[in-house]
Formats: C-alpha cells, sequence, structure tokens
C-alpha cells in the first residue's frame, strides 16, 4: 500500500501540478499561433516576468498572505497578471506589430520573439540577479499530510498549497476560458479571426482588439502559471529555459490553434515526464519473489538529468506520426 | 567591364580593419590574434548559418548542439589514447554494449516493419511500443554499469589519438547526420517546428555531453587538445595563434569559393527560388523537402567544422562551456547584421560583433564600475555582491535589443544580397 502512495505522491500529485502549468502555457502559445501564426518563443520567458512581478509585489507587500491565510504570492496574483497582460500588449506593440506591418514572413517574427527572449532574460537577471529565491517571504509553504483510513498504508498523501491551488485554479479557467470562447462577442470573434482573418476583417471585426485581448488572455495565464511553479518549487531566473520545449511540445501534441488540446497535451507531457522519471522498482518491490529477473535498485526509463529529453522526444514522435496534433489542429 | 569597387562595402571593411589594429594595439598582439582566430572560428559557422537562412530561408535555433558536436568530435578523435582503458576487460564490455545497441536498432527496424506481412495496426501499434521499451531497458541497463566503472577505474575512454583533421572532418559528418535526422522530420512542416526542434536538440546534445561522464568526463573537462600546428611552447604565443589563424583562414577562403560558386550556379538559384517562392518552385517540378534537407545538412556540417575548430583552438572539451547565447544568438547577430544570404557579409558581421563582443566585456565592467563608485560616493548606495554578474547580463539585453532592431529596421543586414540579373 505504501508503494501506491508514493506513486500516488510522485506520479498523480506532481503530473497533475506540473501537467496544469505546462497547459496554462500551452494555451497562451496556442491562443497566439492561431490569432497571430507564430510560434511565440517569449512565451516561457513571459511567465518567469509574471512569476517575478509576483515576487516584487509579495516583497513590497509581505504582510497580506497571513492575514488571508493564502501565500502571499497567491494573494497578489490578480496584479501580478494585470502587469504581465500590459506588458505582453506592449512587447506586442514594440516588437511584433510593426513587423506584422511590414508584412514579413511569420518566420521573421518568431526571429524577433527570440530577440524578446534574450532581452527579457537580460532585464529579469539584471534586476534579479542569477541566484534562485524563494517566494514566501513572511509565510511558509502550507504541507497538508493526508492520512490514508486503511492499515495498510502507514505513508500519508502529501499535498502542497501550491498544488492545491493551481488544480483547482485551472479547473476555474477552463470554465471561464471555455465560457468566453463561445459565448461572448469578443470570444467568437477570436475564434473567427483564427479561422480566417481576412474574412473575420472584412466582416468588422476589429483584429487590433482580438489580437490585444489575445496578449491579455495570454498574458495573464503565463502569469498564473509562473507564479504557481515558483511557489511550488522556487523562483529562478532560468525557470524559462526549463519551460520552453515542455509547452511548445503541449501546444503541439494538442493541436496547434486547439486550446482544449493544448490543455490536454499539457497533462500528456507532464505525466508523460513525471512517470519517465519515476522509480518503477519501487512499485515492483512487493512482487519481487515472483519476478523471473533480479530487480535493480532503480528502475527509471530516464534518469533524471534527462529529464528535458522527455517532451523533445513525445514532440518529434508526434510530428512523425501525427503532425496536426492529437485534437486535428488546424494551423500546420 | 570595369571591376568598381562598392563604395559602402569597402568603407566599412576599411573601418573593420582600423578596429582590429587598434584592438591589437591596445590589447596586445597576442590577444588580438586570439580574438581574431576565434573570430575566423565564429565566421565558419556563421557561414553555415547564412546558407541556411539567407540562401534557403531556414531557422535553424539550434546552432549550439551543432556547435558542440563539433567540438566533441575534435576531442574525441584528436585526445591521446587511454592505453589503461583499452587494455581492460571493459573495452571489450563497452563493445558488448554497443552490440545489443545495435541489435536492438535491427530489431526496432524489423519491428517497424511488420506491416508488411499484413498485421493489423491495432496489434502493431501495442507491440512496437512494447518491443522498444523492453529494448530500451535492456540496452540502458546494458551500458550502466559497464560506464560506472569505466569512470570509476579509468576516468574515461580517452580519445582516439588521430589528427587533427579527421577530428573537423568527423565533427562536420556527425553534425550533418544529426541535422539529417532532425531536417528529415520537421522540414515538411511550418517552418516554425524546425525552430522548436532544433532548439530542443541543442539542449539534448548538450545535456547528453554533459552527463556522459564516461565519454566526455563531463564538467571534469578534457584538455589540453593537440593543435594541428606548432603550440605556444613550441614557436611563441603570437607566432603559434597567428599559424592556427592561417589554418582557419584557408578554410574559410576555401568555404567561401565553394559558396560562392554554388550561390551564382543553377543550385544556389533554385535554392533562392524556393525560399523566395516555395509554390511556384514546386509546381516547376522542384523537390522543395529535398532540396532543403540538402542545405540544411550542409549548414550544419560547416557549423560542426567551425565547432570542432573552436574547441580545438580553445584547447579544452566543456560542456558546460556551451551557452545558447554565445553559440547560437551572437551566430544570429552576425548573420542577420551582415547581411544574410552574403557569403562577404557574413563573415564581416562575424569579425565586427565577435570584436564587439569581446570588447564589451571589459567595457561594460567598467562602465559598471564608476557607477556603483559614484553611487557610493553621491548617494551612499551600496551595490549588490553580485553586481557585476548581474551587470553583464545587459550583454544579454543588448543582444536581444541587436536581434530585433535589425529585424525591424535593417532587414538585410549591412551588406544587402545581391542578385545577379541575367539579361
Amino acid at each position: 500500500m505504501n508503494e501506491l502512495v508514493f506513486f500516488i505522491n510522485n506520479v498523480v500529485i506532481s503530473g497533475l501540478t506540473i501537467g496544469s502549468i505546462y497547459a496554462l502555457g500551452a494555451v497562451g502559445i496556442t491562443l497566439i499561433f492561431s490569432i497571430l501564426r507564430f510560434a511565440h518563443f517569449a512565451h516561457a520567458d513571459l511567465m518567469t516576468l509574471g512569476a517575478f512581478f509576483a515576487f516584487f509585489l509579495t516583497a513590497m507587500f509581505p504582510a497580506v498572505g497571513p492575514a488571508v491565510g493564502l501565500p502571499t504570492a497567491f494573494v497578489m496574483l490578480p496584479l501580478a497578471m494585470v502587469m504581465t497582460a500590459v506588458a505582453a500588449v506592449y512587447i506586442d506593440k514594440g516588437f511584433y506589430k510593426p513587423l506584422r506591418r511590414h508584412g514579413v514572413k511569420p518566420i521573421v517574427i518568431v526571429m524577433a520573439s527570440l530577440g524578446v527572449t534574450l532581452m527579457l532574460q537580460g532585464l529579469i537577471r539584471m534586476f534579479m540577479g542569477t541566484s534562485a529565491r524563494s517566494m514566501y517571504i513572511d509565510d511558509r509553504k502550507g504541507i497538508h499530510r493526508i492520512e490514508l483510513p486503511f492499515e495498510l498504508a502507514s505513508r500519508p498523501i502529501v499535498l502542497t498549497d501550491p498544488q492545491i491551488i493551481i488544480i483547482v485554479l485551472l479547473v476555474i479557467i477552463v470554465i471561464a476560458l471555455h465560457l468566453f470562447l463561445n459565448r461572448t462577442r469578443l470570444g467568437k470573434a477570436m475564434r473567427a479571426m483564427s479561422d480566417n482573418p481576412d474574412l473575420a476583417r472584412v466582416s468588422g471585426i476589429n483584429t487590433d482588439t482580438v489580437v490585444k485581448v489575445t496578449w491579455v488572455i495570454a498574458g495573464s495565464l503565463a502569469a498564473i502559471a509562473g507564479t504557481m511553479l515558483s511557489l511550488d518549487v522556487s523562483l529562478k531566473p532560468d525557470l524559462s529555459f526549463h519551460l520552453l520545449l515542455p509547452i511548445f511540445a503541449a501546444a503541439i501534441v494538442g493541436g496547434v490553434g486547439h486550446p482544449y488540446g493544448a490543455l490536454a497535451g499539457g497533462f500528456v507531457i507532464g505525466f508523460a515526464e513525471t512517470l519517465s522519471v519515476f522509480n518503477w522498482a519501487v512499485l515492483l518491490r512487493p512482487f519481487r519473489d515472483y519476478l523471473w529477473f533480479d530487480l535493480p535498485s532503480t528502475l527509471a526509463f530516464v534518469p533524471s538529468e534527462y529529464k528535458i529529453t522527455v517532451p523533445f522526444f513525445i514532440l518529434l514522435a508526434i510530428l512523425v506520426w501525427r503532425p496536426t496534433g492529437l485534437f486535428k489542429g488546424k494551423v500546420l | 567591364m570595369l571591376m568598381k569597387l562598392p563604395m559602402k562595402e569597402t568603407l566599412m571593411i576599411v573601418a573593420l580593419a582600423v578596429a582590429v589594429l587598434l584592438l591589437i594595439q591596445v590589447m596586445g598582439t597576442a590577444y588580438g590574434v586570439r580574438v581574431l582566430v576565434e573570430a575566423s572560428c565564429y565566421a565558419i559557422i556563421a557561414l553555415g548559418l547564412t546558407i541556411q537562412w539567407g540562401y534557403a530561408g531556414l531557422f535553424n535555433a539550434g546552432i549550439m548542439g551543432f556547435v558542440a558536436i563539433g567540438g566533441f568530435s575534435a576531442m574525441l578523435l584528436t585526445f591521446p589514447v587511454n592505453q589503461s582503458f583499452w587494455d581492460s576487460e571493459l573495452s571489450g564490455e563497452l563493445g558488448v554494449a554497443f552490440l545489443k545497441l545495435v541489435a536492438a536498432v535491427a530489431l526496432v527496424a524489423a519491428v517497424m516493419q511488420l506491416h508488411r506481412i499484413k498485421v493489423p495496426r491495432s496489434i502493431r501499434l501495442p507491440i512496437i511500443l512494447m518491443v522498444m521499451a523492453t529494448l530500451y531497458l535492456w540496452v540502458v541497463n546494458g551500458f550502466a554499469p559497464v560506464t560506472q566503472s569505466i569512470v570509476s577505474q579509468h576516468g574515461f575512454i580517452g580519445g582516439l589519438g588521430l589528427p587533427v583533421w579527421a577530428g573537423w572532418l568527423v565533427g562536420g559528418i556527425l553534425a550533418g547526420t544529426v541535422a539529417y535526422f532532425i531536417g528529415h522530420i520537421c522540414l515538411g512542416l511550418r517552418s516554425d517546428y524546425l525552430a522548436i526542434a532544433t532548439l530542443g536538440v541543442a539542449e539534448i546534445i548538450k545535456a547528453f555531453l554533459k552527463n556522459s561522464d564516461w565519454l566526455t568526463r563531463g564538467t571534469l573537462t578534457v584538455s589540453p587538445l593537440p593543435w594541428p600546428v606548432p603550440g605556444a611552447s613550441e614557436v611563441g604565443f603570437v607566432m603559434a595563434r597567428a599559424l592556427y589563424l592561417s589554418v582557419t583562414a584557408v578554410l574559410i577562403a576555401i568555404i567561401f569559393y565553394l559558396l560562392h560558386r554554388a550561390y551564382n550556379g543553377p543550385w544556389g538559384r533554385m535554392m533562392r527560388a524556393i525560399r523566395d517562392n516555395e509554390l511556384s518552385s514546386s509546381a516547376m517540378g522542384k523537390d522543395v523537402n529535398q532540396r532543403r534537407l540538402e542545405v540544411f545538412v550542409l549548414g550544419c556540417i560547416l557549423m560542426g567544422i567551425g565547432g570542432a575548430a573552436l574547441a580545438t583552438f580553445n584547447g579544452i572539451f566543456d560542456p558546460n562551456g556551451y551557452l545558447p547565447l554565445n553559440h547560437t544568438f551572437l551566430i544570429w547577430v552576425m548573420v542577420i547584421l551582415g547581411g544574410p544570404g552574403n557569403n562577404l557579409g557574413t563573415i564581416f558581421g562575424a569579425v565586427f560583433v565577435y570584436v564587439i563582443w569581446v570588447m564589451s566585456e571589459p567595457v561594460a565592467l567598467f562602465i559598471l564600475n564608476s557607477i556603483s563608485y559614484l553611487g557610493d560616493l553621491w548617494f551612499a548606495w551600496e551595490a549588490p555582491s553580485d553586481f557585476s554578474s548581474r551587470a553583464l547580463q545587459a550583454r544579454v539585453f543588448s543582444i536581444g535589443l541587436i536581434i530585433t532592431l535589425v529585424l525591424r529596421y535593417a532587414p538585410k543586414g549591412l551588406f544587402p544580397e545581391k542578385v545577379q540579373h541575367h539579361q
């Protein structure tokens, strides 16, 4: 039984957490891809920027969280979301819009987004230094140990505050996004523009507004994902570096231009990562007497230093077998 | 026809030469020549990128990976032989592990052909996945004990002790092989996918080289790598580096000549046609994906050779020394600033950007020290302890800014591509 608890702690919970974070990033990427038709490489840095804003606000008002009973950074999240969304809109205005107006190939905008990546990284490191920081300044990470009512399970299931919050938050965001895209005028305009930008323009949709709304949504989601990830682990300036490949893999696995696909893709990548670094020997140990081979002490598919290869190989596999993604993305 | 020297280009090249001479004058000859040799290695890498981006419009965001493969190959082939490892039993065991790998690859390839004997898809897929997972674990568990005992008993397997040119050549071939597989998968799809895949492959190559202690000594680094020319201990710093510079210069001249011929030949015209209008060239019967694969592999071969030359010159193979900033984005700036598709412009850009890059570090540090000194003097402001390491991040910012600004205001670079029109 304890082995099963170990499995739940190490695979189910951490897979759900990291999957939600990848999913939020991938939704942003996929929205930008379907509206603006380019792969936004600076998205992972937008996530770091959001986390940085949240950290900055936490450092300014460290006493707010303990008063409410939630992590301070989470209480500050709405403000950080607004700041990141504004930053995203202005980055678009300053760097992508002029290129779009020039009518360059999408790949040139991709290059520009790599330039933006470097600029954001440089700025964040200039202000924050290069070391890792904890997002908890005046409060501590809440850890919940759930004892199981079974005789055999002596170990508890461990959940932390940020893990609960991100999973709950993701459910709310999915419902909100679904309602927004299907029920509101603006959401319908976004879907129209992703289907056919020219047709959308001639039928009187204000494409500038749609673009702005896209950046606002993508920026706020990035801020949520970045803040929650750094609450769960720690705030590192090279956070983006470990996020870039998984979120792109998630967007492509789900089918580019397909928000629900991106959600699914995020969880596919998240669980693939946790399953592949999981030590299967632990689960097999109770059966060791029945196995025909000697059980090694560690039996993981991928050593944890090669974790970054997992999203990459999933990406390659999906590009070989089903380039449109699991959910038949529109843009290819 | 009278050869007319283009005014702007000549002026810029003269200005660059003056700047380089000034650098040599200020920092000393040995340092100046070192910068020039490194710039020439970067120029080879940049030529590789200019044919990918300038000739064919392919976006390679993982130059670092191909450069690292080149460096690795230079290390593996030219480093002296580790006799104690080859005499021990471990070399045989390593051979067995490699045989297991070959057998596993053959088996997977065989299982992939199951559709030929009419096995339905629903059965095929689980079989393939299970075979792959089992064989993967078998191979990995075959390698793990051998590599661990190599590391604990002999350090690493050592090099092969071959001449330097062989290391450079194999570096190019290895980089080209990796590029072939990546290109084969991604080139038929949207152009953005190639960028994502190359970005990923670069990180994976680095992770592999960093963590394979038995092959590369990982973070312990391997040095000194043998040089193709007499070293500093025999003929002195300046002379040795000048000899090395002549080797790379000859290499650049050969590559430049070949690329120049290719660019103006039918092959170059076809590449430009594909870049500028993919639809019409495929309507003309050109195999667009095949041509792109060709140019992508060719560019990566050059990157591998350049990376090998760079690692040999530095004399040290350090997997951690490969940074996306220095080995991908700096090269991007060289190419888009110099003029994509213009070989001369690319070489100019490589030397120009590299000189600025090298000089920016002391200049940035000087400015920062003055800032923190004045801040302390005037406002009693105390600079944070990691101020200088933070301040160097300004270079990251400026590289990004240059990329975005050049793309916006001078998309053709300083030396615009010149397309000859034949009437």
